[in-house]
């Protein structure tokens, strides 16, 4: 121990460390000052940022014993006297915050900013926050709100919120405000798992594979037990119920036991409770584990060969999808001409900020409480009560806050484990990911292979389409199955097609599995069409905008699937509104020719240009449906309560704003309680865009019903028809006096009535694939136009601007919609230019975030125009339609199409090889 | 957690040598730490028991200019490099190498005798020095010596002196004289870890006639060890910078640097395709700065 004195905001502390303890340890864990957050832990991410001396440093990486005599400042300690510091409140107001998790770190790198830089450009903004990352992509709104702080700062400029012109008659509904839990974000007091703990509780951690196949031949635990500090050791045998999970199918096991098979290296064949985190990880180098190889299976065109090695005994094909429309054969006959090629995307890491963390904890009921950031809280009961062997009442999930999820946080990670091995111990036990494990162990997007072969007249006209897909689900089916459906549908893209032939393939492979990810293989399948609509205008010398314009799905037409769309295809209004904005911007100039940059002359840029549509909601025959209760509280405000997950995308917010639109209460009235399995009803999985207009409409109604029980309260204790009862600004008014919420809610209870309601909201039914009827309820559109750099020596590309419409029905939050907007476009450049998960034999490569490059600041375009398409949908809340997705599909494919209108050289894959286009360029020069 | 038992400040030079001396458990000397740290927690450096930490020792932590000579203690961090007028004026290729390099939060903490000391042959920081024909000072047991930092390097992350038993302490070169001028560049992947493909630094002084009189060329990862194009730089003397010298000297340059495929980083092909490409930037930059 060694003993050192900090002064951490202001005050002294004397504190015997250990020698290795990192200052972003002594802050958390010894001084509880959770607000500085550990995300990579390997000096990558920015989010540890605290200031020393005034210079910020990473804490995750810092000595504690280095700070000894200086002066720490965390983001506990930029507000003063409860008054936030100008960047907290420019940060809320900005709408600079989403999931959180990264906040405090770019809050502190931003006042050490200040402090040096009093009045930043944009480009000090983007040199200061170059390693301070931001998975939600906020980066657009950080500059802006770093700038709004400045200007307070400087010249005592209030902050303002940004404007947005989305009316439509609501007081509420459409409106810019800020987020409900922004505040904590931003203050360092917002709580995720890992800054929860309990007096006695235990550390988990589970001992990993290493091995993409093999089987256990043995596994001794015997001298792990034997450690000092080590409280339980479980292997598979220990598993007193179900020992697999999975979403869909139950093909995953929690532990592998001896004599059975690992699939993939994050495989765990045993988990160990211990006192603490460092003697845990002790203890998994004591067990001795021997695993007999087996040949690997290593992509979803190798597993489908009658020779593949056999990832499970059933074979390797999860699921082969077919979608059959009019009649390929003719249809290619009767097709003036044809194209077609093959696409490659990869492996994609979700990389949220907030590593997993599951706690446990057993309780003096019997029950199980379990405290994860998950985006299905009741599958994760299910599941743990299925693997404990217990009825799914002793089993609570509760979630804090969630550091982002971005389909990363569906299935299964240590809620399970840690479960176990609080049952094991009758103590609390956490098991928290390191980014290493985090990378290894969760589903990935599903690389896929995607051949498209289209047949159109001359005229452009599409006739016919025939793909043939292939997806790498790795070693389980986690979502696979479902996630292959979407990149099926969406194969053919939002375009009228009369003759239409898919066949898609899900793989099992040796791979970590592959689940849900943003975009949900209709990201896959954007990329594939466009990049051959994109050749297709080329070689049949038509505009592109034009001849998707042509083909675009509009309102009537028929989807590959049969589907009728009656309503709210706003793909063409899309369209014209991106070409209408770019032609303002280029001035009339085509876009798509390469044009050379003014004393640049090995540089070239150019636009491209891609459309895309994503379906919201579940859909193909799956029930979709939300049940929310709201409550009027004894002091008049109201609370609405539902198990939905908010993972940064702005859902508190909208149920919030939902809520008071409906009972015409003030935003402040009402309060949102998310993600607990004992307290708030099923809102279903935060997945395929669906919380806004599922959980949306769940709440909608019940805060209606909730109103009308008002009213109807009110009605008979005045002896008046309830619609002569107005609601206005969170009172009744009655025969000209004011009855307060409160009020109301004391007759409510005097008459017996509970003023608390639970709400069953159905969505509109849905038929499987091969079924007439709809598929989904409904889709978004988007049109994405974006230029970008070439430098023709180096074969680096840049984004330089970018300007899409997306049609979402209903702007429900603007604020929240900007962000997903901007964050999409910023994850979708990202899958173009940075990001790439690499597994070699079943081995991860990219197993550091140092190796996994997600965008940073430096990457986002000189000009982003965000464009709202309101083309309402008739069930939608207020007519809204899901966002949270579609934001990132098309940005690939523009990229893509873009390089290759500026430098000539088209490209089947992403991420862009800057050494492959090097070389290409080259062969093309000489 | 990184498993070391001590961490020990030294405040002197004398008191960290009698730290590295003094005991039989394995030590390392660590400055800002961050990559030693990293690579202590990730077992990709073998375990130790000590650390001897010398970010702290003041005598390290100087920039200063005596005559004709400039000396950056091995402790100064990359922010004091970047903030350095006189670094600004002198070592402009040096300024814009550890301008390069991670965020403000790692330049605030790493400092170039790390860099230096971690050898690794695209070090952006050592290539840049390396323009500058700049000595090192090595100082163990047995006395201090000053030697040129090319011949310091042994291999890809090796030195060819005892890391826990000498201390790298400061590194000088020669001040900025007339028509002389420096420049660094450097070319990312952008997927992958955070290490040039290739990244290129180079040192002019112009003859009277605008040809130059002298050059020097260093470049990164061309080699096991930091490279210093010898040929390169002969070839460059007394030649106007024009098209056709670009032309030869590029190709002088393709034949005297061991360019490797790094998997997942870049292929040897790439690498020669950057080649010219980073030296006409550096030289370019170079010469019209010597001009101005």
């Amino acid at each position: 121990m060694t003993n050192i004195t900090i002064n951490v905001n202001g005050k002294e502390h004397n504190l015997d460390i250990k020698a290795d303890e990192m200052l972003a340890d002594v802050l958390r864990n010894r001084l509880g000052l959770t607000g500085t957050k550990i995300s990579c832990g390997e000096a990558e991410c920015g989010a540890c940022t605290v200031l020393v001396d005034g210079a910020p440093i990473l804490s995750c990486n810092y000595p504690a014993v280095k700070a000894q005599g200086k002066l720490v400042t965390t983001i506990e300690g930029l507000a003063k006297d409860d008054e936030l510091h100008p960047l907290q409140e420019a940060f809320i107001k900005q709408g600079a915050v989403q999931c959180g998790f990264c906040t405090p770190g770019q809050i502190m790198t931003a006042a050490a900013l200040l402090n040096e830089i009093p009045e930043p450009t944009d480009a000090d903004i983007e040199y200061a926050l170059n390693d301070t990352l931001c998975r939600c992509g906020t980066y657009p709104m950080i500059t802006k709100a770093i700038h709004a702080a400045a200007d307070k700062i400087n010249r005592g400029s209030d902050i303002e919120y940004p404007s947005f012109d989305f009316g439509g008659g609501y007081q509420v509904v459409g409106q810019v405000v800020p987020r409900p839990e922004a505040r904590q974000k931003v203050t360092g007091e917002a709580i995720y798992t890992d800054d929860i703990s309990f007096p006695g509780m235990l550390f988990g951690a589970a001992l990993r594979a290493g091995i993409p196949h093999g089987i256990v031949k043995e596994l001794d635990i015997h001298k792990a037990l034997a450690l000092p500090g080590v409280q339980a050791v479980l292997t598979a045998a220990d598993i007193p119920g179900r020992v697999n999970h999975g979403l869909i199918i139950q093909d995953w096991p929690a532990l592998v036991g001896v004599g059975e098979k690992v699939r993939y290296v994050g495989d765990a064949v045993a988990v160990v409770a211990a006192e603490t985190w460092e003697i845990a990880r002790q203890a998994l180098e004591l067990i001795d584990l021997e695993i007999e190889p087996l040949p690997v299976v290593t992509n979803a065109v190798d597993a489908k060969k009658t020779d593949s090695p056999l990832v499970h005994e059933s074979g390797n094909l999860l699921k082969h999808i077919k979608v059959d429309k009019g009649d390929i054969k003719k249809g290619f006959e009767e097709s003036e001409v044809i194209f077609e090629d093959t696409f490659f995307t990869p492996h994609y890491e979700h990389a949220f900020m907030e590593p997993e963390c599951s706690i446990a904890r057993p309780l003096d009921n019997g029950k199980i409480e379990v405290y994860v950031g998950s985006q299905i809280s009741y599958e994760d009961r299910s599941q743990v009560a299925a693997a404990l062997d217990v009825p799914l009442e002793k089993v609570r999930v509760r979630g804090p806050l969630i550091g982002g999820g971005f389909g990363g946080k569906e299935d299964i990670a240590g809620q399970i484990h840690a479960a176990l091995l609080a049952r094991a111990t009758g103590k609390p036990v956490k098991i928290l990911y390191d980014r290493h494990e985090s990378m290894l162990v969760h589903p990935k997007r599903h690389a896929t292979q995607i051949n498209v072969k289209l047949g159109l007249k001359k005229d452009g006209t599409l006739v016919a389409a025939q793909t043939e897909l292939y997806g790498d689900t790795g070693a389980y089916a986690s979502l696979g199955a479902k996630v292959m459906g979407r990149a099926t549908t969406h194969s053919t893209g939002p375009y009228i097609i009369p003759n239409v032939k898919i066949d898609c393939y899900a793989m099992y492979t040796n791979n970590p599995p592959a689940g849900a990810f943003r975009g949900f293989g209709a990201f896959q399948a954007a990329f594939a069409i466009e990049c051959l609509m994109d050749r297709v205008a080329e070689e049949l010398e038509i505009d592109p905008i034009e001849l998707r314009r042509k083909n675009a799905l509009r309102q009537g037409s028929i989807t590959n699937t049969g589907q009728q769309l009656r309503e709210s295809v706003g793909l063409l209004e899309c369209i014209e509104k991106t070409a209408q904005a770019v032609e303002e911007i280029t001035a009339g100039e085509d876009p798509f020719t390469s044009r050379i940059v003014p004393g640049e002359p090995n540089k070239r840029r150019a636009w491209g240009f891609a459309v895309t549509f994503k379906n919201t909601g579940l859909g193909e025959g799956a029930p979709d449906n939300a049940s929310a209760e709201i409550e009027l509280l004894e002091d008049g405000r109201v609370e609405t309560r539902i198990s939905s997950a908010e993972i940064g995308q702005g859902l508190v917010t909208v149920l919030q704003m939902i809520t008071a639109e409906e009972l015409n209460l003030p935003l402040d009235q009402v309060r949102v309680y998310l993600s607990d399995t004992d307290l708030t009803p099923d809102g279903g999985p935060t997945t395929a865009s669906r919380q806004t207009y599922i959980a949306g409409n769940a709440v909608k109604f019940a805060a209606r019903t909730l109103r009308e029980s008002m009213l109807a309260t009110l009605a008979e204790k005045y002896n008046l028809p309830p619609d002569q009862i107005g609601i206005e600004g969170g009172k009744a008014q009655v025969n000209g006096e004011e009855v307060s919420f409160a009020e109301v809610g004391s007759l409510m209870r005097e008459e017996g009535r509970i003023p608390k309601l639970v709400y069953d909201y159905k969505s509109p039914p849905t038929t499987p694939l091969g079924e007439p009827g709809d598929k989904h309820f409904a889709y978004s559109f988007a049109a994405q136009a974006i230029e970008v750099e070439v430098d023709l020596e180096t074969g680096e590309v840049r984004v330089i601007r970018a300007v899409g419409a997306t049609d979402v029905g209903k702007a429900i939050n603007p604020l929240g919609l900007q962000g997903q907007a901007e964050g999409g476009l910023i994850m979708g450049i990202g899958h173009a230019l940075t990001e790439e998960f690499i597994v070699e034999e079943g081995q991860v490569f990219t197993d550091h975030l140092s190796r996994y490059r997600m965008p940073s600041i430096q990457h986002v375009p000189e000009e982003i125009r965000v464009i709202i398409v309101e083309d309402p949908t008739k069930e939608g809340p207020y007519g809204g339609k899901g966002v949270g997705e579609i934001s990132t599909m098309p940005v690939p494919p523009a990229i893509v199409n873009a390089v290759h209108n500026a430098c000539g050289v088209r490209l089947n894959r992403i991420p862009i090889d800057q050494d492959w286009l090097a070389s290409q360029l080259q062969a093309k020069g000489s | 957690m990184n498993n070391y038992q001590e961490y020990l400040q030294a405040e002197t030079v004398a008191e960290a040598l009698e730290l590295l001396a003094g005991s039989s458990r394995s030590t390392a000397v660590v400055a800002g730490g961050t990559d030693l740290l990293l690579e202590l927690r990730q077992g990709r450096h073998p375990k130790v028991d000590r650390l001897v930490d010398v970010s702290g020792i003041e005598s390290l932590r100087m920039i200063s200019r005596d005559g004709d000579l400039i000396t950056i203690g091995a402790g100064v961090t990359h922010k004091e490099i970047i903030s350095s007028p006189l670094l600004q004026e002198h070592a402009r290729c040096v300024v814009e190498g550890c301008g390069l390099i991670g965020g403000p939060q790692v330049r605030n903490v790493a400092t170039i005798g790390g860099n230096v000391a971690h050898a690794l042959p695209a070090g952006d920081g050592t290539v840049s020095l390396l323009a500058l024909d700049t000595e090192v000072e090595l100082v163990s047991a047995q006395g201090s010596t000053w030697q040129p930092l090319i011949e310091i390097f042994a291999g890809p992350g090796k030195v060819n002196f005892d890391r826990s038993k000498t201390l790298l302490t400061g590194f000088r070169f020669a001040a900025r004289g007339d028509r002389e001028a420096s420049a660094f560049q450097r070319v990312m992947r952008p997927q992958g870890v955070a290490i040039a493909i290739l990244n290129m630094a180079a040192w002019v002084k112009l003859a009277g006639s605008g040809a130059i009189e002298r050059a020097r060329i260093s470049c990164g990862p061309a080699g096991p060890k930091p490279f210093r194009a010898q040929k390169t730089e002969q070839f460059l003397a007394g030649k106007k910078w024009d098209e056709n010298s670009f032309q030869q000297a590029s190709e002088i340059l393709a034949g005297e640097v061991n360019l490797r495929t790094s998997p997942h980083r870049a292929t040897k092909e790439y690498r020669h395709l950057l080649l010219p490409v980073l030296l006409k930037k550096v030289l370019d930059s170079a010469v019209g700065r010597a001009e101005q």
